[in-house]
């Protein structure tokens, strides 16, 4: 949580495209005005500057004018509701979204200062640099070594098959798995268990050195014993990655992030201090949430 | 509390109702399948019961004296002689010395008929190949009449020796003990093509023609299908232009196969003046027929490729194309490879366009390559089949033995690839 504390409230410089941050003074405030998040949404030195970012599926908006800013190396944890956007929101980060037709993304959309959307930017190389971890552990049907040496492969990263040697022992250490899988490197990966294909996963995406890792309810499907090993991996990495997680476990955000973003039917509601949003939220709805009123 | 006892009471007897009903649904399903079993099982019982007998060839052994008087030849050597000579002599004094009492001319001319045909053939090659053999005594084994043979291979059966003599039934009774008239394997079912003599004929020449045949589709068809159905289920725009591919993929699958065949008539030979009846032409043929059986199986296993290996890859920054390349077309290769053999054992059944562009000739030679004269499995049953003469009837029924077996281990292949391929996540 130390990172976040560094980060400050950015009232000033925000003429640019942004609607109306709008720091919240009435926290009874129980009502969503379209294009105002309370709270920090804002930081110093972002590594993503999202900014009025819209998202329709054909028609039906699922992401309404959203800004909000990424530090670099933060950890910021994405909650809300099912439905409200969330993953939506999530996938815009590397464009997973443009492999479906109908989903359509306004607004402006920055990592380190550089346009996600720009038309010329080719989203194999943002890939390599923001990666992603989804919902079901979806390891390649190959053998472990294989999964972890394949996005260093298609991207040319190792010469020489000892680079790549130590690609997948570097990937499968700082995931945890080294110990558990290096005597069986050629074994399928499909045969692990949930979390140990789920910790793959992790190893898999930190394999090609990504700026950021995206994780879509990482441990939604796995038992608690492997969740708590993800979440000790969240945490280690943490020091070196920007860390974007959705999750509908509560005690998750709390445990791993350093602040949370609350989302509700496609606004951005509430960002604040993780610490903060658990004991104190400044939005009514935001303490409906976290208070299990609805969920 | 009684409310509560008669709800149980109530769901006690819809209970009752529902197994009833479930007992009765399974006995509906046992017996469709005890009735496809039964009809497999006649169906086979009578394949196998009539055409077993073609896998059997009946033979004579015999002395024969190669006499140059008696066969007019004093030099083998020499061209006019040898078409002059009569080589079916020799058979007859062989056959002579069993019944001495043979010597009218219509004792003569039913003797000679016990002999297949090519007997008298065999000599003469014999001889032009050795001719030193002139004047010598050889033990030739010869390929019997064809009347003989369906007579010996059916010795119960009254109704297979009318076309035998009182006499010729005795005499060839009379070999069989003394082990002269033998059967055996029938070798030269599987080392020849065919024949106008059932015993001389083989199911070689259409096999040959079928694996070319099939080959040549296979390289077609396969490829393309493929190729087709990665495009539309993963680069094709969804547009008007693809829906109406699409549709019309469909309606191609339903097409009768003929119309394959009057397509190949008229564009293959008439406007690309392509021969006919050449395995080249009937595999292309055929190819267009099991394209569409290609592409939508084969669009069907990219379907099952389930997403999320698509946004691994993704994920990870692999291109569209990598994708595809790296895990769409790996993981759905099991299931196009199923869909492709399935397509191609249906190709190696049709007849109908291989009748239009005449692969239906009556060819003797095996088929040597793409584009010699060749007919295929079904079309030669076809043939063997409408002809009037049991010899023939009984090929036939050998013949779609083989083609069930061709069939039978091409549908095992397809069932093994898709247990030994097939991954499971
Ligand atoms: N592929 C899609 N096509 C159409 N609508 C979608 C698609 N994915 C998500 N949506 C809609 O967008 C909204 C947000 O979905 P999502 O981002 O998945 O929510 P969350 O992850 O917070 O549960 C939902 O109303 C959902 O129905
Ligand atoms: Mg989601």
């Amino acid at each position: 949580m130390n990172s976040m504390n560094a980060t400050a409230i950015r009232t000033e410089n925000m003429s640019e495209k942004v609607a109306k941050p709008v720091i919240n003074e009435q926290p009874e405030n129980a009502v969503i005005t379209e294009g105002t998040t309370v709270g920090q949404p804002f930081a110093d030195d972002p590594k993503f500057k999202l900014r009025n970012v819209e998202v329709f599926y054909g028609e039906s908006p699922a992401i309404k004018n959203i800004s909000l800013d990424i530090g670099r190396n933060e950890v910021i944890a994405f909650i809300g509701p099912s439905g409200c956007g969330k993953s939506t929101f999530l996938r815009c980060l590397n464009r997973m979204n443009d492999s479906i037709d109908i989903c359509r993304v306004k607004g402006s959309l920055m990592l380190d200062d550089q346009d996600l959307y720009d038309p010329k930017r080719d989203v194999v190389e943002l890939r390599a640099r923001v990666g992603m971890v989804f919902q079901k552990p979806n390891p390649f049907p190959k053998s472990i070594y294989d999964n972890v040496a394949y996005g260093p492969r298609i991207h040319g990263l190792a010469n020489r098959k000892s680079d790549l040697d130590d690609i997948v022992e570097n990937s499968l250490r700082k995931a945890g798995l080294w110990n558990e899988v290096k005597d069986r490197l050629d074994a399928t990966a499909t045969g692990m268990s949930g979390g140990q294909q789920q910790r793959l996963c992790i190893a898999r995406a930190i394999a090609v050195s990504p700026e950021v890792i995206l994780m879509d309810e990482p441990c939604s499907a796995l038992d608690p014993i492997a969740t708590a090993k993800v979440e000790e991996l969240i945490a280690e990495m943490s020091e070196s990655y920007t860390i974007v997680i959705v999750t509908h476990s509560m005690q998750q955000a709390a445990r791993v992030s350093d602040r949370t973003a609350y989302f509700h039917l496609g606004h951005l509601v509430e960002v604040n201090d993780t610490d903060k949003v658990f004991t104190a939220p400044d939005h009514k709805l935001t303490e409906s949430y976290i208070t299990g009123r609805f969920g | 509390m009684t409310n509560q006892r008669t709800q149980a009471e109530i769901v006690r007897q819809s209970l009752k109702r529902r197994y009833r009903k479930e007992r009765r649904f399974r006995l509906y399903g046992m017996t469709a399948i005890a009735v496809a079993l039964l009809s497999l099982v006649v169906l086979f019982t009578d394949i196998i019961g009539k055409g077993y007998t073609g896998f059997i060839k009946t033979t004579m052994t015999l002395e024969v004296v190669l006499d140059g008087e008696q066969m007019y030849l004093e030099d083998p050597t020499d061209k006019d002689q040898i078409s002059m000579a009569d080589f079916q002599a020799p058979i007859i004094a062989a056959l002579q010395r069993y019944f001495p009492e043979a010597q009218s001319r219509k004792d003569v001319r039913e003797l000679s008929r016990l002999s297949g045909n090519y007997a008298s053939n065999q000599i003469r090659d014999l001889l032009q190949a050795q001719p030193e053999l002139l004047g010598s005594t050889q033990t030739l084994e010869f390929l019997v009449h064809d009347t003989v043979s369906v007579y010996v291979k059916h010795a119960d059966n009254p109704a297979y020796s009318i076309r035998l003599s009182e006499q010729q039934q005795r005499w060839v009774d009379e070999l069989v003990e003394q082990g002269v008239v033998t059967t055996s394997f029938n070798d030269v079912f599987f080392s020849r093509g065919d024949s106008r003599e059932p015993s001389n004929a083989g199911i070689l020449g259409a096999i040959v023609g079928s694996l070319l045949t099939m080959l040549v589709t296979l390289v077609i068809a396969f490829p393309t299908g493929v190729a087709a159905a990665v495009y539309l289920e993963e680069f094709a725009p969804q547009n008007k232009l693809t829906d109406f591919i699409e549709v019309n993929i469909n309606n191609l699958a339903a097409v009768p196969s003929i119309i394959f065949g009057l397509l190949g008539l008229a564009v293959f030979i008439g406007v690309f003046g392509m021969p006919r009846s050449v395995p080249v032409l009937g595999g292309l043929v055929l190819a267009l027929m099991t394209l569409p059986t290609i592409i939508i199986s084969s669009r069907a296993a990219i379907k099952s490729v389930p997403p999320s290996i698509r946004e691994a890859a993704e994920g990870i920054g692999a291109s569209k194309m990598q994708v595809v390349l790296h895990h769409v077309i790996p993981l759905a290769m099991p299931g196009m490879m199923t869909g492709s053999i399935i397509g191609m054992a249906q190709a190696l059944g049709e007849t109908a366009p291989l009748l239009l562009i005449g692969m239906v000739a009556f060819i003797v030679e095996v088929p040597e390559g793409f584009f010699s004269s060749a007919t295929v499995l079904p079309v030669q049953i076809y043939q063997w089949a409408s002809s009037a003469e049991q010899g023939f009837v009984e090929l036939a029924s050998a013949g779609i033995m083989i083609l069930l077996a061709f069939m039978i281990s091409m549908n095992g292949l397809a069932i093994w690839l898709r247990k030994r391929l097939e991954r499971r996540w």
